[in-house]
């Protein structure tokens, strides 16, 4: 990962142009870091829990229902109380496609997985506070379902 | 830290406890969850943080007013997004640099296009999107969720600009 060299480098940087100016930065790094930290861990304790719950196996099966968009909505649901990095997403998604899983349902998936965060709510709410939290999550849900629909038109799947 | 936090730290850890002791084994997976979901998250959130730190101190009020600010129009909507492009992780890390933007004078609805843009247009997962999907699904979806993602940030941004709503240091 290209992420600890990178910031260590320009860390390091800092340090030859300004030592008083990088200890502060560092300073602010961790005085933020920790007062976020419990917000992250409530998080990460609402993640393990969801995963057990809702298991990738539990997601293949329902993604692959056979109503367009019941599975569609399912997926919607799904991608908004889950949790899950690229890494894992992606690749599943790319075997749900083989099986014959529509794009609109993918769609549906995988966008409101990027824009909705239930599980990350903890932290939002810290930051935004909890109307705007709910408010943006809430639109973010409009636009994926959007997203998912002009796919489904676009991928011929279903029709105006 | 709130009451209700250590309530539910310590209950979490006591569960996860027992289960190791006793052999249950749903607990024993809900904590091999943690570990590689927290795993996950160490390699990700402290250099996001010293980077956040850095630009605190190296980059001046001024630069993000002009940029990002109040008067920036139309230019704050693309350094939103391009800095969303070069954002790494997902909404959880966007958070955080929203409210280091915030602290430096970029205005609200600027902010939401950078959090909206950073969920749907970072450049790696886009590259691994269209690699298993298709460049054709991900143009779709870049092109219909990055206008409509602009959009509905300038109104949300517009409409708490005037009702005097701030970001939060990540106490709220």
């Amino acid at each position: 990962m290209w992420l600890y060299p990178g910031v260590f480098l320009l860390l390091l940087f800092s340090w030859f142009m300004d030592r008083e100016r990088t200890y502060k930065a560092v300073k602010i790094a961790a005085k933020r870091f920790l007062k976020i930290l419990p917000a992250f861990i409530e998080m990460l304790i609402l993640v393990s829990l969801v995963l057990y719950l809702v298991p990738d196996r539990f997601i293949a099966e329902y993604l692959s229902s056979k109503k367009i968009f019941t599975a569609t909505l399912v997926a919607s649901l799904i991608g908004s109380i889950t949790f899950m990095p690229g890494f894992i997403v992606f690749p599943l998604c790319g075997i749900l496609l083989k099986k014959g899983v529509p794009y609109m349902v993918l769609s549906a998936f995988t966008t409101t997985l990027m824009m909705v965060g239930v599980l990350t709510f903890p932290v939002e709410k810290s930051y935004f506070g909890v109307r705007v939290a709910i408010v943006r999550n809430l639109i973010s849900f409009l636009i994926a379902m959007i997203v998912a629909i002009a796919t489904g038109i676009f991928f011929g799947e279903v029709s105006l | 830290m709130t009451f209700r936090k250590w309530i539910l730290f310590s209950g979490y850890a006591a569960f996860l406890l027992f289960s190791y002791i006793f052999g249950f084994a749903p607990g024993r997976e809900i904590g091999k969850n943690f570990a590689t979901f927290g795993l996950y998250m160490l390699k990700i959130l402290p250099p996001v943080f010293v980077l956040i730190g850095l630009f605190e101190v190296w980059v001046s009020r001024e630069t993000v007013e002009r940029h990002m600010g109040r008067t920036s129009g139309i230019r704050g909507y693309l350094w939103a997004v391009l800095l969303a492009g070069t954002t790494v992780g997902g909404l959880y890390v966007a958070f955080p640099v929203a409210y280091a933007l915030y602290n430096k004078g970029a205005r609200l609805g600027v902010i939401f296009a950078y959090v909206g843009a950073s969920a749907v247009c970072r450049i790696p997962m886009t590259v691994f999107e269209a690699s298993f999907l298709g460049v054709k699904f991900t143009a779709v979806r870049m092109l219909v969720s990055l206008p409509l993602v602009l959009i509905s940030s300038a109104l949300l941004g517009a409409y708490l600009e005037k009702r005097g709503y701030r970001i939060s240091d990540g106490s709220a």
